[in-house]
Formats: structure tokens, C-alpha cells, sequence
């Protein structure tokens, strides 16, 4: 080969390396965009709302004055708008996804099922909130309470849960199965003995990342017209009277954190604007605090598990 | 003697089926409340699909269809009251148009970066980062677009208003990058290694490979990742209400105010409008077109998924 053609090749190569570093910049530089906006965002919050963030912050209720309004009402909201939705979402898209792993045959009624749940995932949240304010609401009576909101959020989180429970369940070895049933034991027996303890940890990573994602929803619980301003507590969960008053609390009137958040934002006064970064900054704080377990917990289930 | 012991055996094989039986109901009963569960999710479909139907079947008896669809303005709570989709139509497309300008070229960037460029630890650290960008509260992100975002687009663009769909939208895409990135990543992984192989054995670079070998053995992955981009899009709720103003506006110029259908649902709840009435009726009619447009979009992509899923 002569000189010439050597030369023309390896200016050819050199050209196409200096594209793959090009390339390599643009994929860090772009990867970067996302993470310092997420970082300005988190440290322009924290430094905002870091003046507003003390003990006062927690126990006050909301108030027309900016420093004096804090965010009780809104994380005692939040907790027990989360307690329904956990007791209502865990049961169901747990048994949703053990059915279809371990009993559905396969025919026309689990292939809806499938379909049906994949769609439920891409529906916006927002419609999820015009249900709960034409079926709870209006329909079973149930108001604008805190049984209404979890119910909500319930149903929005149910499609994460079954599909991780399923996930978590399909990772399980088929000789497992197959060993349990071998021994004599019926589905029920081999679901509870081994696939739920062994698919544990991957269906409490689904159940944490459908909750950090419950806490922070704000459409749907504005939709079924949660008030935002309260400035009182509904009763403590399971004081009042038996039978009928434990339960007092579920139709209570609430707020909760993001809603307050929605609340200061939307007011012109600059200093209600430090209350919402103090509030947001909280809010991101839970998330991230919750979703970085569930990253912990998978991150520890690769690690350990082996088959 | 031998009569005695056939008795006491047939009574213990009876208790045995006995309580084989039992056990049998037992596990009828177990798998009778799981398949209730499992058919629970088709019940919040129904019932979504007859709430929605049901109270946009009343708005309809009352406004033509025609005025809903060719109707240039939307002023549902006026007195001289008009039904005009398109205007909150306007607003969901510019808003939309503008995050998926931002979140598919970035996505897909960061998409093709990890998955045929990056060393294992780095994929090991930046996925896990992403998806923390995507469970940020949206609220959070809609008080980012107005406090932070809006006044660093005034410094370079005086004209802008305080409310934006531009800056609704641009914060909206950097929501959406996470969606995008990890499902095409996803499908970009999922081609063969051997493909690879054969195009680096013939000569390619790395950028050659992932671009004209990789990406279009991905196509219909990478495509479902963008609808469901879409489709996020359209359903985004508070970012739109909190920062791109909620007054509805006719107009495809990113930089003007301008409501959504999402975030004129937002506005009215927000309100006290009694139950029942026509302004009542409006947000499950809003609800509905949302629905059928992501609905669509959701078939489009499960649609493609089948139709050119490439099988190895």
C-alpha cells in the first residue's frame, strides 16, 4: 500500500476518533445539565428557605403572616394521608401482583389485567384526582377528608406496586417453585413460606418509591378540592371513642406538604416565597431520603442474593 | 381384631381427606381474594372511563359538540360563557413542544452515552442520579420554573412575562429527560452484543457503532420511550399551573401566559364551584380529552412496541 493511501486512512481514523470524544464531552456535558439543575435547585431552596427552617417552622400552623405561618397542620396532613394510602395500596397491589405471577392462567380475562395495569401507569395524575372527586367524593359521600386523599393516591401508587412486586417475584428461580411444590405444599403454602419472604426486599423498594411519589402529588388531592389553608389538627388516629370515634380522624379535613408549598408559591409576597422554599426543600428532602433508600435496599438485594 | 383395625384405618384416611378438603377451600378462598385484587385495577379503569363519561354525557346535552371543537375561546365561568377546547388544546401542545425539545435530544444523548460509552461505574452512579431528577415533587419543580427560572430568562429576554409557558415548558423537559434516557437506554441495551461486535470488527468507532448500528435495532424501544415522553407531557399538572400563569390563550408562542387543560382542571378545583353545575361538568370534559389524548398516545406506543420490536 503506498504512503499516500496510509495517510489518508489515518487522517480518516483520527477524524472519527475526535467525533467519539466529542461525543463522550456532549453525553457527560448533557448528563451534567440534568444533575446541576437538580443541585441549583436543591441548594437555591436550601439556602431560601434554610432562615425559615427552626422548631417554630414545625409546630405552627399557617398563618397571614410569613413568619409566622410554619407547616404543622401540613406534615400531620401528610402522615395520615400516607397511612391510608399505605393500608390501602400495600394488600392490594401486593395480592395483584401475586396473582398474576403465581395463580393466573393464561387466557383472555389476565391478558385485560396486563394491559389494564400498564395503561393505568400512563394515566395522568390529575385524572386520578377528577375519579376520586366523581366517585369518592360525590358518589360514596366520603368529602373532602383524609380517606378521600389516600384512597387517591392509593390507586395512583397501585400500578408501581403490583409491577415491582411482580418484578421482585420473577427474579425468584423457577426451582424454588418447583421444590416447595414437590414437597406437598399447596400455591397458598409455597407463596407464603417462600415467594413473599424471598421477593420482600424488592417489593418494599417498589412500595418506598410509590410512596415517595404519593408524598410529593399535589394535582390530584387539589382536584378533590383539599382546602389550603387549616390551621387546626384532626383528632390523633385511634383516641376517640369505640368503636365508632377511632375512626374520626379518616373523614377530617387535611392539608398536606406539597399543597401548602402550591399555597405560598401562588402568593405574590416575597416573604411567603421563603416559607415555600423552606417547605420544598422538606418535601425534596423526603423524597430523595426515601427514594435513596430504595436505591440502598437494591443496590444490597443485587449484592447479597445468589441463587 | 382385623375388623377393628379396617375401621380405625378408614376413620384416619377420612380425617386425612377431611382435612385435605378443608385445605382445599382454604386455598379457594386465598385465590378467590387475590384474583379480586388483581381485577380490582380493571374496576378503577371503569370506573375512571363511567365518571368521566357520565359528567361530560350532561356537559354535552347542554353545549353542541361543534362549539367545543371549533370554538375560539374558553370562558366556561363567564356570563357569556364559551366552550372552546382548542384554547386550552394551544396550551398543552406549546408546553409540550417545548419540554420534548429539551428532554429527546438530552435523553437520547444521555441515553446512548451510558449505555455504549460509559465504564460501568459511571452507569452504576448516573442512573441512579436520574431517577432521582424524576422523583423530585412536580410542585417543587413549578416553584423552580417561577422563582428561579423565569427571572435568569427576563435577564436575557426583558419582554418576558412573569408567567410563561416557555419556562413552564423548559422546566417540564428537564422533568422528562429521566423517562426518555432510561427506556431507550433500556432498549439500547437490550440489542446484542454481537452487533456490536460485527460493526467494530469491520472498522467503526464507537460513535459509528451506537449511531448506525445500535440506535436503529432499537427504533421501536427508543420511539415508546419518546410517547411516553409525550405523554407525561401533556398530563404535567403543576409545573404548567404554577408558572405558566392559568389565564386560557390562544396562541402557539411559547413566550406568552397561557393555560392548560391540566392546569385549568387545577384552577377550578381550586375554586368552590358547586356540584353539579356546568363549571362542575367543564374539568371531568377536560379530563376526558386529556384522557383520550394520552390514551392515544399510550396505544400508539404499545402499538409500535409490537408492530417493530426487532426479536434476537
Amino acid at each position: 500500500m503506498d504512503q499516500a493511501r496510509v495517510e489518508q486512512i489515518r487522517r480518516l481514523i483520527v477524524v472519527a476518533k475526535r467525533w467519539d470524544t466529542f461525543f463522550v464531552v456532549l453525553g457527560i456535558m448533557s448528563m451534567m445539565f440534568g444533575v446541576l439543575m437538580f443541585v441549583t435547585l436543591f441548594v437555591d431552596m436550601g439556602m431560601k428557605g434554610f432562615s425559615r427552617i427552626d422548631w417554630e417552622f414545625f409546630t405552627s400552623f399557617p398563618s397571614r403572616h410569613a413568619a409566622k405561618a410554619g407547616i404543622l397542620s401540613a406534615w400531620v396532613g401528610t402522615i395520615l394521608v400516607m397511612l391510608v394510602t399505605a393500608m390501602a395500596a400495600i394488600p392490594v397491589g401486593v395480592a395483584a401482583g401475586v396473582y398474576l405471577e403465581e395463580y393466573a392462567p393464561k387466557n383472555w380475562f389476565t391478558a385485560i389485567i396486563e394491559i389494564n395495569i400498564s395503561n393505568l401507569a400512563g394515566v395522568p395524575s390529575i385524572v386520578y384526582g377528577l375519579l376520586a372527586l366523581g366517585l369518592f367524593v360525590y358518589q360514596f359521600g366520603f368529602g373532602q377528608s383524609i380517606l378521600s386523599a389516600g384512597l387517591t393516591l392509593a390507586l395512583l401508587i397501585l400500578p408501581v406496586i403490583i409491577v415491582a412486586t411482580r418484578e421482585a417475584i420473577r427474579s425468584i428461580p423457577q426451582s424454588i417453585h418447583e421444590g416447595s411444590y414437590a414437597c406437598g405444599a399447596t400455591t397458598w403454602q409455597t407463596v407464603r413460606d417462600h415467594i413473599l419472604p424471598y421477593s420482600s426486599a424488592g417489593i418494599l423498594t417498589g412500595i418506598i418509591i410509590g410512596m415517595a411519589r404519593a408524598i410529593g402529588e399535589t394535582a390530584p388531592i387539589i382536584t378533590i378540592g383539599a382546602l389550603t389553608f387549616i390551621a387546626f389538627l384532626p383528632t390523633a388516629p385511634f383516641t376517640g371513642d369505640p368503636p365508632a370515634g377511632m375512626f374520626d380522624w379518616i373523614f377530617a379535613p387535611f392539608t398536606v406538604m406539597p399543597i401548602q408549598m402550591f399555597n405560598w408559591t401562588s402568593r405574590p409576597e416575597a416573604a411567603f416565597q421563603l416559607n415555600a422554599a423552606a417547605a420544598g426543600f422538606i418535601l425534596v428532602f423526603m423524597t430523595l431520603a426515601m427514594n435513596g433508600l430504595a436505591i440502598y435496599l437494591r443496590y444490597r438485594l443485587r449484592k447479597n442474593i445468589n441463587w | 381384631m382385623s375388623s377393628l383395625d379396617s375401621a380405625a384405618i378408614t376413620t384416619h384416611v377420612s380425617q386425612r381427606l377431611s382435612k385435605k378438603a378443608s385445605r382445599n377451600i382454604k386455598e379457594r378462598v386465598i385465590e378467590f381474594i387475590m384474583l379480586s385484587a388483581a381485577a380490582f385495577s380493571v374496576f378503577i379503569t371503569v370506573a375512571i372511563v363511567y365518571i368521566l363519561v357520565k359528567e361530560s354525557w350532561i356537559f354535552f346535552q347542554t353545549v353542541p359538540l361543534t362549539d367545543f371543537l371549533f370554538d375560539t375561546q374558553w370562558t366556561p365561568l363567564f356570563d357569556d360563557a364559551h366552550y372552546g377546547i382548542t384554547v386550552l388544546l394551544s396550551g398543552t401542545i406549546t408546553s409540550s413542544v417545548v419540554a420534548l425539545l429539551i428532554a429527546i435530544p438530552l435523553g437520547t444523548i444521555i441515553a446512548i452515552y451510558l449505555s455504549e460509552f460509559a465504564p460501568f461505574s459511571v452507569r452504576e452512579i448516573a442512573k441512579p442520579l436520574l431517577e432521582l431528577l424524576g422523583g423530585v415533587p412536580t410542585i417543587v419543580y413549578g416553584y423552580f420554573a417561577l422563582v428561579v427560572l423565569t427571572p435568569i430568562l427576563q435577564w436575557f429576554w426583558p419582554d418576558l412575562p412573569g408567567f410563561s409557558l416557555l419556562s413552564a415548558g423548559l422546566v417540564m423537559g428537564v422533568m422528562i429527560i429521566p423517562y426518555v434516557s432510561s427506556l431507550s437506554g433500556d432498549a439500547m441495551r437490550a440489542v446484542p452484543m454481537a452487533l456490536r461486535e460485527g460493526s467494530y470488527a469491520m472498522g467503526a468507532t464507537r460513535l459509528q457503532t451506537a449511531l448506525k448500528v445500535v440506535v436503529p435495532a432499537a427504533t421501536s424501544g427508543i420511539a415508546s420511550a419518546y410517547i411516553l415522553g409525550i405523554s407525561r407531557a401533556v398530563g404535567e399538572t403543576m409545573i404548567l399551573a404554577v408558572a405558566a400563569g392559568m389565564q386560557p390563550n390562544l396562541t402557539f408562542n411559547p413566550t406568552e401566559p397561557g393555560a392548560t387543560i391540566t392546569s385549568y382542571i387545577v384552577q377550578v378545583a381550586l375554586g368552590d364551584l358547586p356540584h353539579g353545575s356546568i363549571g362542575y361538568q367543564t374539568i371531568f370534559v377536560a379530563g376526558l380529552s386529556l384522557m383520550l389524548i394520552t390514551l392515544t398516545f399510550n396505544l400508539l406506543g404499545y402499538w409500535l412496541r409490537k408492530k417493530y420490536r426487532e426479536v434476537y
